[in-house]
């Protein structure tokens, strides 16, 4: 709906341009695309907006609608508070402005799964306003992207169009749930911005626990409005791709209807302002015949409710209770363990990747433990397709594999060995080490007599060491293989630079 | 007893509990009333096993000494409500067939306090009339005709089958509701008493929405008492329904008879409009005369937007309601038409489902809230609204209730006016302005025409001071000694 | 402001319901009476005025977030002119 919201001043104002790498050269020139997002986040609640039933995903037909839900003659909506509370810690996870006075709106047309003949959501006066979304893109850069406002509405139900040739089926478990669309201004300039705001913006939502994120289950949609213009010329007119359920979809539905406007633009043609669907199959967007119909929804306030109104203590009571959102653990994370910017916007990407961090590194050598983390776990993690919650190691044992390795009791080398085990088995560090007997050999008379016997075997290499020192490390190698890995390698080198009269502490 | 259904629901209720009749007797003697009445198309449904069943139920407890306030007294029930598992229709063909699988709050209150259900009662569609001659199930007859004249009357509308019932003994006291004067306009044309209550003193979870901002539910009686006994069981808090008001329902029937001395009464001087009868004149100034002689103080106020009220009302109420009856499009209830394609469907269903006045008024709706009429029809009018509403809280600064004639006529003729929309809207020129500022009132039979038909006078309150409302009807109903009857003409 | 009939067909599209051409007619000259009427709302001085959005003046209560678990399949279907297997019926709906 955000075509009527975002005002004329927005459209022809002076926006951010896109850099030189974002633009699509065209026959006639190079084009900037300019892209807005309406994301529609369920609210995990239990219960529905407006009326008591559950919101569970996966029913059976029509098994969760209260007469309310069906529209029945003479039902009324009562508002659910939980939702309307996060709604507001939403709000203030996005850095915006919370209305303490809003208005719920009647939004008026007509469709099968829309029980009551409109969406109660809301218009004039949406209860958060405006507000903003840092993304931090792979090349380092930083984007900023403005919120325009978040507001409560309805969920529609579902029509299924394949069961029947000549009829469609209806569900409305659907109808009533919670949504907060989420609308950006239009500040983003690519594909990959875009698809990095939903990711960024789903992580928030995550932290602060108020919408699953679940793509596909549509607890999070995005309706993406698309517009191309010559760099420096006015906007361009606008499709909204309505209902794209996955953040690589997102990017392919970008990325065709930015081909397919230039290409009509460049034949001289001119773009129709409608709705239009992603097909996944194709990878296309196509019109949609059914909203083709001239949008006048007849918004006005819903004469069944009164204006929803909140004290800022109640808001403030929100606040404190809100947890520590991704920039400021991100932050954090840089300066309290002295983390890159890189792996500190790895970790922090989900919330319990940062805090299995922070387990891991408590009281241990940091720049070690992330490398650990995001190096042999997350690496072992993607291969497994497993997720942080279900990690095999926990972050008590990665700890002590860490600590292992800084008392010298194995090597770095033999840690990977323990780990890889440690993620197939479940098993402690030390336990394997000691079952395994890996434990790092630093005795003295063991190491000397392994390179005595590897001098003896080689006297011709001794000799060319002495004309050559960097063979030297042939003969480590040597001894690390005769002791299974398992000799301390500063003993090895220590003993044997005397050996073949290397020594150069003296 | 003889002539039980002759009994005030105050009267019918002393005589249960007396036990000097039974519900089953009661209910049994207004089911043969009901069925002698026909001609008078008060009923749509009439519910006589359920009826006899509650009656029954009643007599068990009534006859152990227990019982709710209303144990045993048979009422009609306006077709607007919810009744569970009993036909429901708002007298319009969009609802054929529509069973309700729950109760309106209103009707389930009732049902708490021991009343018992004669049928469901006559209405025009969707509460859209002044006249009950919009029903799909044909017209009401009003029980009273003029003098020496057996032409056909209207017995007010919406709440036509309510009014009529009460008025030819066919229920002992009915529900009905009223969105800009569908309870007061149809008690004054029928010489009963009809109570608007404030907005939000009853749960609209249930009624047939008609314009949610203005529908209200309220009972029509015999006399103020039984309005005052109805309106306390009717009453109350609903979470259900989030406008209505979460504060205790007073014992209304206890402000009855207490004296009006010092009363403070306001004659809002903007309702003496051109063209007025003489004879509504008349009985205007009878009903100050009868509150001065009680002790009350009379003084002229000055509701300055008065003219605005119904203007700003067919704005307000049609916007309401275009939205309000989207749900009727053939899917989950009621009647389906068929088409080649859904929307074919929706229009062809809507086309024959609602009447012309229900599709006029959908359509002045959609309009005024279409795209670029929006602030120039709805938003103004909500701002004339509020200056009517400021109106009110101005004269009730100095006024504890104001007195008004209830409708600018006595009953009319059946077709008199069908034919044009506005001269039927001006009937409710004295009491939209009530329903635009969510205020209560009370229209109580002061006297009869020069062709004997009753002529009723309005009180308008303060907001949830029923009370002080009642107890001043009260007063006039006294002065007025109003004892006339409809001759039963419609017994064959 | 006056209504003619493409624009009575319009509101009549948005409304949902069909009107006949012959009906058309009638309709624009009701709908112009009404409109007519209503016109003298443009004598009022509201500028400044909020309009009335609630008749009750009192705050909006709100519920818990409770779920009532009932499934009322059967009774939300059986009212319905199309319904199979628990869903709602309707004519072929085209995207
Ligand atoms: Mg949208
Ligand atoms: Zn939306």
């Amino acid at each position: 709906m955000a075509e009527t919201m975002v005002s004329d001043f927005e459209r022809t104002m002076k926006v951010r341009e896109a850099r030189k790498e974002d633009l699509i050269q065209g026959q006639t020139g190079d084009w900037e695309i300019i892209l807005g997002l309406e994301v529609h986040a369920q609210v995990s609640s239990n219960a529905k907006l407006f009326s008591a039933s559950s919101t569970k995903f996966g029913a059976e037909q029509n098994t969760q609608v209260s007469f309310v839900d069906a529209a029945m003659p003479g039902m009324l909506p009562v508002i659910n508070r939980f939702c309307v509370e996060q709604a507001v810690r939403t709000g203030l996870g996005l850095k915006a402005k919370i209305n303490l006075r809003s208005v719920f709106d009647r939004k008026n047309y007509f469709y099968p799964d829309l029980p009551q003949g409109y969406q109660i959501s809301q218009f004039k006066h949406p209860v958060v306003g405006e507000g903003e979304v840092i993304l931090d893109m792979p090349d380092g850069r930083v984007v900023h992207v403005g919120i325009e406002r978040l507001h409560l509405e309805q969920d529609a139900g579902k029509s299924l169009h394949d069961q029947h040739p000549a009829m469609s089926f209806v569900d409305l478990n659907r109808s009533g749930v919670a949504l907060m669309e989420i609308v950006s201004k239009p500040d983003m300039r690519s594909a990959d911005e875009a698809k990095a705001y939903v990711t960024k913006l789903r992580t928030i939502l995550r932290y602060l626990g108020t919408c699953d994120g679940n793509m596909e289950e549509g607890s999070l949609r995005a309706d993406v409005n698309v517009s191309v213009r010559k760099v420096g010329e006015k906007l361009g007119t606008r499709c909204e791709i309505k209902n794209v359920n996955s953040i690589r979809f997102i990017g392919q539905a970008i990325e065709h209807e930015a081909r397919r406007q230039i290409e009509i633009l460049e034949e001289g043609g001119k773009i129709d302002q409608e709705t239009r669907l992603f097909d996944p199959k194709t990878g296309e967007t196509r019109s949609m015949r059914s909203k083709e119909e001239a949008h006048d929804y007849r918004y006005f306030p819903d004469p069944d409710l009164l204006p929803l109104e909140f004290t800022q203590d109640w808001v403030d009571e929100i606040a404190a209770s809100l947890p520590e959102l991704p920039d400021d653990k991100k932050a954090r994370l840089i300066s309290e363990y002295g983390l890159s910017p890189y792996d500190a916007t790895v970790l922090i990407g989900e919330g319990a990747r940062a805090d299995y961090f922070e387990a891991v590194a408590k009281g241990r050598d940091a720049k070690l433990a992330a490398n650990w983390v995001t190096g042999e776990l997350f690496g072992a993690l993607n291969r497994e397709g497993h997720s942080i919650e279900d990690t095999p190691v926990s972050s008590k044992q990665l700890g002590e594999l860490i600590d292992l390795i800084s008392d010298g009791t194995i090597s770095g080398r033999i840690a990977k060995q323990v780990f890889d085990s440690m993620y197939k088995t479940g098993r402690d560090p030390a336990k394997i080490v000691e079952e395994e007997g890996l434990q790092q050999v630093t005795d003295f008379g063991a190491i000397e007599a392994a390179i005595d016997a590897v001098i003896a075997a080689n006297p011709d290499k001794v000799e060319q060491t002495k004309v050559k020192p960097q063979l030297a490390g042939w003969f480590v190698g040597q001894v690390m293989k005769s002791t299974s890995g398992k000799a301390n390698p500063s003993v090895v080198n220590e003993i044997l630079a005397k050996k073949l009269g290397l020594s150069s502490d003296d | 007893m003889s002539d039980l259904t002759k009994l005030t629901l105050a009267a019918a209720r002393d005589a249960l509990r007396k036990k000097e009749v039974t519900s089953t007797e009661l209910t049994g003697a207004y089911l043969k009333e009901m069925e002698a009445a026909t001609p008078l198309n008060a009923y749509v449904t009439v519910t006589a096993d359920k009826a006899m069943e509650m009656a029954k139920a009643s007599d068990e407890k009534l006859a152990k000494g227990e019982g709710g306030d209303l144990e045993g007294v048979p009422l009609g029930i306006k077709d607007l409500f919810c009744t569970k598992d009993v036909l429901t229709t708002a007298c319009s063909h969009i609802l054929d067939g529509f069973i309700p699988p729950y109760e309106s709050t209103v009707t389930a209150n009732l049902w708490r306090d021991g009343a018992v259900m004669l049928g469901k009662l006559n209405n025009d569609e969707f509460a859209m009339g002044s006249s009950n001659e919009t029903s799909f199930y044909g017209p009401v007859v009003n029980p009273w005709r003029r003098k020496g004249s057996d032409a056909k009357l209207v017995p007010g509308g919406s709440s036509g089958g309510s009014s009529a019932a009460v008025a030819a003994r066919l229920c002992a006291a009915a529900t009905a509701t009223d969105t800009g004067g569908s309870i007061r306009q149809p008690a004054a044309f029928t010489g009963t008493v009809g109570l608007k209550p404030t907005y939000g003193r009853c749960s609209r979870w249930g009624i047939v929405a008609f314009a949610s901002s203005l529908d209200q539910a309220g009972p029509i009686t015999r006399d103020v008492r039984d309005a005052a006994i109805m309106l306390k069981s009717m009453a109350g808090h609903d979470e259900k329904d989030t406008t209505s008001v979460d504060r205790p329902v007073p014992d209304y029937e206890a402000a009855l008879g207490q004296s009006i001395k010092g009363l403070s009464v306001g004659i809002p001087k903007e309702y003496r409009v051109e063209g007025m009868p003489k004879e509504i004149d008349d009985l205007w100034t009878r009903g100050i005369e009868w509150l001065k002689a009680a002790g009350a103080n009379v003084k002229e106020v000055s509701l300055p937007h008065t003219k605005y009220a119904l203007p700003t009302y067919y704005i307000v109420a049609p916007a309401e309601c275009s939205s309000n009856l989207a749900r009727y499009d053939g899917v989950r209830y009621g009647l389906r038409v068929d088409g080649k394609d859904i929307t074919e469907m929706y229009e062809n269903t809507r086309a024959e489902g609602f009447g012309a006045e229900v599709k006029r008024r959908v359509l002045m709706g959609t309009y005024v809230l279409s795209a670029g009429y929006y602030d120039a029809y709805y938003l103004k009018a909500q701002k004339v609204r509020t200056l009517i509403a400021r109106d009110f809280a101005e004269a009730f600064s100095e006024a504890d209730v104001l007195l008004t004639p209830t409708a600018p006529s006595a009953a009319f003729g059946l077709g008199e006016k069908t034919d044009d929309p506005l001269s039927m809207y001006l009937n409710d020129v004295f009491t939209v302005t009530v329903n635009l500022a969510g205020l209560p009132g009370i229209s109580v039979p002061a006297g009869l025409s020069s062709e004997g038909l009753p002529l009723g006078l309005q009180l308008i309150g303060r907001t949830f001071d029923e009370e002080t409302l009642l107890r001043a009807a009260f007063a006039i109903e006294e002065a007025a000694g109003f004892t006339a009857e409809a001759e039963a003409w419609w017994r064959a | 402001m006056s209504v003619d009939q493409k624009t009575v067909r319009h509101i009549a599209r948005l409304a949902r319901i069909a009107v006949r051409d012959d009906e058309l007619e009638a309709l624009a000259k009701e709908l112009n009476g009404i409109l007519d009427w209503v016109e003298q709302l443009g004598e009022v001085d509201a500028t400044d005025v909020e309009p009335m959005t609630s008749a009750v003046a009192m705050a909006m209560k709100m519920r818990d977030d409770v779920v009532k678990a009932e499934n009322l399949q059967k009774e939300v279907t059986r009212n319905a002119p199309g319904a199979e297997d628990g869903f709602f019926v309707v004519p072929k709906v085209v995207e």
